[in-house]
């Protein structure tokens, strides 16, 4: 039996090298328009020197899920201010809170001089904080976790309060004449996106309900949207968490016949063109970069110069700020270097 | 449970228009209970129950735009749960095929971009690179003699990283860059991606290739020599092997067949959405394989049809919508999603039950 299937892979050896060799013609037909050659003109991220302190290392560890846009933006921030502190980052995640909590042990492990952590699941971590407390290694929180960091003994937060940005949001629908709006929530049950919606509902006089859509598949969410945009007619504003989602959403809109409007948290690149095309009305941008960039510099801060972000007391804020019409351009140039 | 050994696992050729029996025993058995008997009539009944059940709970359902939202939930589902089911009679099932859309729509978005190309050569390197991953599942499984839920799980992982990692690698973000500005895009998009007007309504294309590529997966199924290996290779893997049947051959292209319908997907995605983030995917295969299961395919291979899974996408999809059309609170929605999927598979078990009962 196996010769025979033998005799057949040796059959498909000249097909494979003619489908090579086809690709290799095929090589030729470059694209006029667009593709990277078009993007290339955009230089390099932000660079500001390099201090000459002494080399420390802080670790990163966030809640992550992998392959997603927002995070890859925190960590571009905080590889930056690492770049210029002479800092050495080590960055890790995971989305279970288990695992997150064991990573958090490794850097303690690690004997890190600093730890930025992301505090979605905040009783999940207390253990191993405290244990990095023990250990005498500053602990940052950033992202998430507003409402928790100082409980835990961190030493400062750089983040969005979610919900004070969902409330923003609620009151900017307001002030377009919204009555009913739809939240799209891409992952059910993450407490964050929950609170964002939460905040919406406080300050939105309009009605508002909540629609989950599983975010790891872009089709369903086209689709699901599409189909509440048909099951009520009146929706007249979207809401999503996530830019990916936002621009799906757009496509629903257009699908369904609706005349909904539709608005985002945060940002990326292609997010930034539509808003300048007046496909999404506005983004609540919590600056992810910014959150990244200032819980590494906060940590070098407190080594170098003993100074702490926010008086040690106080959250420090990167959001809510809202992109629209009115200031995308100046955004766009650096969301198209995915620093926004 | 017992569903693997109540139904038939024989092989099921095409009833031949021979000779009339002449046992009294078989003319007993009518033509309905015969036709009950197929792999996918119970799956058919659950969906049309599920169809009826959502038609009378949410009113704006029975619009024709809103069927059109269903079929194209059900397509994209449907087009990979086709060659999942046939890999899954042929007794092997994958676990990549999830991520492999991903890797597939990754590979040409990037491609195309970086070298600044016609999308379609984007396009062939990935069609090229989902058919070497559909291989080398195959060929590592043949090889090693590991079960496929090994061998796939490593693909799936191996996938996932490198999905991530190569897009971060080449990109600098985890998501490809835009492509709809690059030559070749539109005639790409129509193919893959486009929707046409029947009626007033907008059918997406996607919806003709899963009904397309169903049609010819059953007449591969039920009139080829190709189709009689894939139910010898799933019965038994030995028996097959004695009489003659190609064994290496056949699973591996089966696995490839799997590729294709990753690479089709994969395509469809990246020519709607434009760009690809590099983490999607994750979770989808189980989806596949519940749509092959609900549609009659047995897990453990030899027994089903390529009919059944399109009813199986089709219930998956109508469920999926039906809960939002139906405007129910959606806190509940995963619950009532598995609540109505058992619902529907209880209908299909009694169904082949009763049907082949004596």
């Amino acid at each position: 039996m196996d010769r025979s299937s033998h005799a057949r892979s040796r059959r498909f050896a000249p097909a494979v090298a003619l489908a090579a060799a086809a690709a290799l013609t095929l090589a030729g037909c470059s694209s006029s328009s667009g593709g990277k050659k078009a993007d290339e003109e955009s230089d390099a991220g932000a660079s500001a020197g390099k201090a000459n302190t002494p080399r420390m290392t802080v670790a990163l560890v966030t809640h992550q899920a992998p392959g997603d846009t927002f995070w890859d933006i925190v960590r571009k921030g905080a590889q930056a201010a690492a770049d210029k502190d002479n800092v050495k980052l080590v960055y890790s995640a995971d989305p279970n809170a288990g695992n997150q909590a064991n990573l958090v042990q490794n850097a303690i492990d690690q004997k890190v001089d600093g730890i930025a952590v992301t505090l979605a699941k905040p009783d999940a971590l207390r253990s191993v904080l405290d244990k990095a407390e023990k250990a005498g290694i500053p602990v940052v929180g950033l992202n998430s976790g507003l409402a928790d960091w100082k409980k835990l003994g961190l030493m400062e937060f750089f983040g969005q309060d979610e919900s004070v940005a969902g409330e923003a949001l609620g009151k900017r629908l307001n002030e377009d004449g919204a009555k009913k709006a739809v939240c799209v929530i891409h992952e059910q049950g993450n407490v964050g996106l929950t609170q964002r919606c939460d905040g919406v509902k406080k300050t939105f006089e309009g009605s508002i309900e909540n629609l989950y859509v599983n975010g790891t598949d872009m089709p369903s969410v086209k689709s699901t949207v599409t189909a509440k945009l048909k099951q009520d007619g009146d929706i007249d504003h979207l809401i999503t968490l996530g830019a990916p989602f936002a621009m799906t959403a757009v496509q629903s809109v257009d699908e369904s016949g609706s005349k909904a409007k539709v608005a985002t948290f945060d940002l990326n690149k292609e997010l930034t063109g539509a808003i300048e095309k007046g496909d999404i009305e506005f983004a609540v941008d919590q600056q992810p970069y910014l959150q990244g960039y200032l819980a590494v510099d906060g940590l070098w801060l407190y080594k170098n110069n003993g100074n702490y972000s926010g008086g040690g007391e106080q959250p420090v804020l990167t959001g809510p700020a809202f992109v629209d019409k009115t200031n995308v351009k100046a955004v766009a140039e650096f969301a198209s270097k995915g620093t926004r | 449970m017992s569903m693997a050994q109540q139904a038939e696992p024989a092989v099921t050729t095409p009833p031949a228009p021979g000779p009339k029996q002449t046992d009294g025993r078989t003319r007993e058995r009518s033509v309905a209970l015969r036709v009950l008997a197929r792999p996918e009539v119970g799956v058919f009944l659950g969906a049309v129950a599920v169809f009826v059940f959502f038609l009378i709970a949410a009113p704006t359902l029975r619009d024709g735009g809103s069927m059109a939202t269903v079929l194209y939930q059900s397509s994209t589902i449907g087009i990979m749960a086709l060659p999942v089911a046939l890999l899954m009679i042929g007794g092997e099932f994958d676990l990549s095929a999830g991520v492999a859309v991903v890797t597939s729509a990754l590979t040409a978005g990037m491609l195309s971009y970086q070298l600044t190309m016609n999308v379609w050569m984007g396009v062939v390197v990935a069609l090229v690179a989902s058919l070497a991953v559909g291989a080398f599942n195959g060929w590592v499984l043949m090889k090693t003699g590991l079960p496929s839920f090994l061998v796939t799980l490593a693909t799936f992982l191996v996938l996932q990283g490198v999905n991530l990692a190569v897009t971060k690698l080449v990109t600098g973000n985890v998501a490809t860059d835009d492509i709809s500005d690059m030559d070749g895009f539109d005639q790409a998009k129509a193919l893959f991606a486009s929707s046409f007007d029947v009626g007033g309504v907008e059918v997406k294309i996607t919806v003709v290739w899963w009904l397309v590529f169903a049609a010819l997966a059953t007449w591969v199924l039920l009139r080829t020599k190709y189709g009689n290996w894939i139910f010898a290779v799933g019965g038994s893997q030995e028996s097959a092997r004695a009489v003659g049947v190609p064994v290496t051959f056949t699973k591996i292209t089966l696995f490839m067949l799997v590729g294709f319908g990753a690479w089709f997907v994969g395509m469809h995605q990246l020519f709607s959405f434009n760009t690809v983030q590099s983490g999607e995917g994750v979770g989808q295969e189980l989806i596949y394989i519940a749509a092959a299961v609900i549609g009659g395919c047995l897990l453990t291979g030899g027994y089903g049809s390529a009919i059944g899974p399109v009813f199986g996408a089709f219930m998956f999809g109508m469920v999926n919508q039906g809960i939002v059309f139906a405007g129910w609170n959606p806190d509940w929605f995963k619950a009532f999603l598995g609540v109505m999927l058992l619902g529907a598979v209880l209908i299909n078990l009694y169904v082949r039950r009763a049907a082949t009962r004596r």
